[in-house]
């Protein structure tokens, strides 16, 4: 319920945004050239034909009854159905942002862990330094750094893309997609670590300084054991909230990085939507991108109950007051 | 300091004099005061050097575990006091600056790099556009310190004129962005429960679709541009703060000076200008220096992708996607030193604004 309320009001925020937009409707689809050539008569009937003249609400209307049944319009710059250009690119995005999601959740955990657990030494400047660091970095160019010292300079890695050039799409192996995606998911994950180490750094301490903690180490436990039998499970909760949250920030990053590397994502999809005017497709992911927000939000609620039995039970008990 | 008064307190062998004035706590090891050297034992002073080591970095958190410690210390100081003849009973202190000077210095130091950064960027922009084809794409030299790009053009002074752009769009921005926050977030908490929720729906549908993205159909929507990425940042920037306002807000109505003053029959007015907004003014202004960050971060991003100020104005953005293109040439000099100085930037906002929060906040004022 919630859902459709949020994705009804997102859908009809980016519809008035993309709409009050400036850009001429019958200029985009035909272009330039194309305008100034036109008859004044075939310039109205055109301007009939996208809408131009309709009102703004009875367009939204149209657009959302075509989108329920799953018809988002056509993409200007692609000619294809918005629907069909965004499963296409949705994949690639997919596999970019899985990988950096899962790469700098663990790393970040086990940063903020290591950094915790030795607060006040080296290692725990290193990280906190390297975190503080991380956060006043530009996404873009971070990526350009890397582009210049890994494809430029060290030549380990392409260019850009995702496929190699010249070479067909069935040719195009596992190893060649893989070694494409390296770049980009390396630069989306250095730039995730920073905001879980730091809160998971801030939760280790908590932890160590805890009474239970304390009560373990009396039993005779390590640190590194007393952290694992008794602390993990309380340092999970955090993290996971805080790396399903950031999935909002992964797409966001992903938008700029594949722009960075010409990954033909969808962030990338969604630029060039938005530079050449294509409305629908804009739209379109607009709304895709909102969806996969809350989808995260909703999985880190779930995961909570798997994760944390008091809150399986508080929930329970809810229920039952409610 | 502090703590090394408690310190040499419980240890209670020698507090006819170690907690004495600050002067000559800054003089220990050095030429050791009379009182001291009763009690005082070189070999047992590595002891407390080393338990003192927590609390020179820092004093505040010193915990009650490195207190024992200390404490422990001086008792085997004073065990083998009788054979000393050197006493050395503090470890030899530093000149030190306290650190709520520090701080100030700190923030004063920010502030005055980042007005220094604008003003230099206002005024080279004309130099900056000179173009010189008889000296381009050079690399950095003394001559031109970030190298020169295609045109010819100074790569040093462009940054500068475009770190001022940036500057500038992120605090009309953030300064925007901060009032609407400020504005929402009260209304959120004294306006009853419907505006609460429909204030927190708010937040929860700005925060539901990716920033950039968001920023995207801002700009697009209003025409690109200057305004576009201006509007577009100050109108997406707004929910954590209204959330921090929200919050404390609510808490301060729960307050009990708040509850008395009502009862003393002060109109809402009143309470709120003189009882409120002393409280929530703090965590306000620095929970807008803190949005400049961001601000600048994501104007820099936008315009980065085409949505931003146009190719001729310059900015971050343009400068590193306009280097984009000359990266596979070995140009690597058009993108590093912009982008690093950028960073830079930010990181001076982001000392201007913890070193305010440290000056402003009650809770840590000791530190």
């Amino acid at each position: 319920m919630k859902f459709v309320l949020l994705m009804f009001a997102v859908s009809l925020v980016t519809f008035v945004l993309v709409s009050v937009s400036p850009i001429d409707p019958v200029q985009a689809n035909v272009g330039q050239a194309a305008l100034v050539n036109m008859s004044e008569a075939k310039r109205a009937q055109l301007a009939e034909y996208w809408g131009a003249n309709t009102p703004l609400f009875e367009r939204y209307a149209n657009w959302l009854y075509s989108a329920v049944q799953g018809d988002l319009g056509t993409s200007l710059r692609y000619n294809a159905p918005v629907a069909d250009v965004i499963a296409n690119r949705a994949l690639n995005s997919l596999a970019l942002m899985v990988t950096a999601w899962v790469v700098s959740g663990v790393l970040g955990f086990a940063l903020g862990i290591l950094a915790g657990a030795n607060r006040g030494r080296l290692i725990d400047r290193i990280v906190k330094g390297y975190c503080f660091l991380l956060a006043s970095v530009p996404t873009f160019w971070l990526g350009l750094v890397f582009l210049i010292v890994f494809s430029v300079w060290l030549g380990w890695f392409p260019f850009g893309f995702s496929v190699p050039i010249g070479v067909a799409a069935a040719d195009v192996t596992l190893a060649d997609a893989l070694h494409h995606l390296a770049l980009p998911a390396l630069t989306l994950s250095v730039v995730g670590v920073a905001n879980i180490a730091l809160h998971t750094r801030e939760k280790t301490v908590d932890v160590l300084e805890s009474d239970y903690v304390r009560f373990a180490r009396a039993r005779g436990l390590s640190t590194w054991g007393a952290l694992r039998h008794h602390g993990l499970r309380n340092l999970m909760m955090p993290a996971l909230t805080l790396q399903f949250a950031s999935i909002s920030e992964i797409f966001g990053g992903s938008v700029l990085v594949e722009q960075v590397f010409s990954y033909p994502g969808l962030g990338q999809a969604a630029v060039t939507a938005g530079l050449g005017g294509d409305v629908a497709l804009l739209a379109g992911i607009a709304v895709l991108s909102a969806a996969f927000v809350f989808g995260g939000n909703l999985i880190a609620n779930m995961l909570y109950g798997v994760v944390d039995p008091r809150i399986r039970r508080g929930e329970q008990a809810g229920e039952l007051h409610a | 300091m502090r703590n090394w008064f408690a310190l040499s307190r419980r240890a209670g062998s020698f507090d006819s004099g170690a907690s004495g004035t600050s002067a000559q706590d800054d003089n220990l090891g050095r030429t050791p005061p009379s009182s001291i050297r009763s009690g005082g034992d070189a070999a047992a002073s590595p002891v407390i050097k080393s338990s003192g080591g927590d609390a020179a970095i820092s004093p505040v958190i010193l915990s009650g575990g490195s207190v024992a410690a200390g404490v422990e210390g001086s008792r085997a100081a004073t065990a083998g006091a009788a054979s000393a003849s050197v006493p050395a009973l503090h470890r030899p202190r530093k000149k030190q600056v306290a650190n709520r000077k520090l701080t100030l210095a700190t923030f004063i130091l920010a502030v005055v790099a980042l007005a220094a950064v604008v003003v230099t960027g206002v005024l080279v922009t004309d130099a900056a556009t000179a173009t010189d084809f008889a000296q381009k794409s050079l690399p950095p030299s003394l001559a031109h310190l970030f190298g020169t790009d295609w045109m010819g053009r100074d790569m040093l002074l462009r940054t500068l004129a475009g770190l001022s752009t940036s500057v500038l769009v992120g605090l009309l921005a953030a300064g925007v962005s901060s009032i609407i926050a400020l504005v929402l977030g009260a209304a959120a908490a004294l306006g009853g429960r419907k505006v609460d929720a429909a204030v927190t729906w708010l937040i929860d549908l700005m925060m539901g679709i990716p920033h950039i993205v968001l920023l995207i159909l801002i700009s697009f929507a209003l025409g690109k541009g200057f305004w576009g990425v201006t509007i577009g940042v100050a109108v997406t920037h707004w929910p954590s703060l209204a959330r921090v306002v929200r919050a404390e807000v609510l808490q301060l109505k729960e307050a009990t000076f708040i509850a008395a003053a009502r009862k003393l029959g002060q109109s809402p007015v009143r309470i709120a200008t003189r009882h409120m907004l002393p409280y929530v003014l703090p965590q306000f202004l620095v929970g807008l220096i803190l949005l400049f960050p961001h601000a600048i971060l994501h104007e820099a991003a936008i315009t980065f992708l085409g949505f931003g100020l146009p190719p001729e104005q310059p900015a971050i953005g343009v400068i590193l996607s306009e280097a984009m293109g000359y990266l596979s040439a070995g140009m690597w000099w058009l993108a590093v030193f912009p982008g690093l100085a950028l960073m830079i930037t930010v990181l001076l906002f982001d000392a201007a604004g913890s070193s305010l929060r440290k000056l402003i906040d009650p809770h840590s004022a000791q530190e």
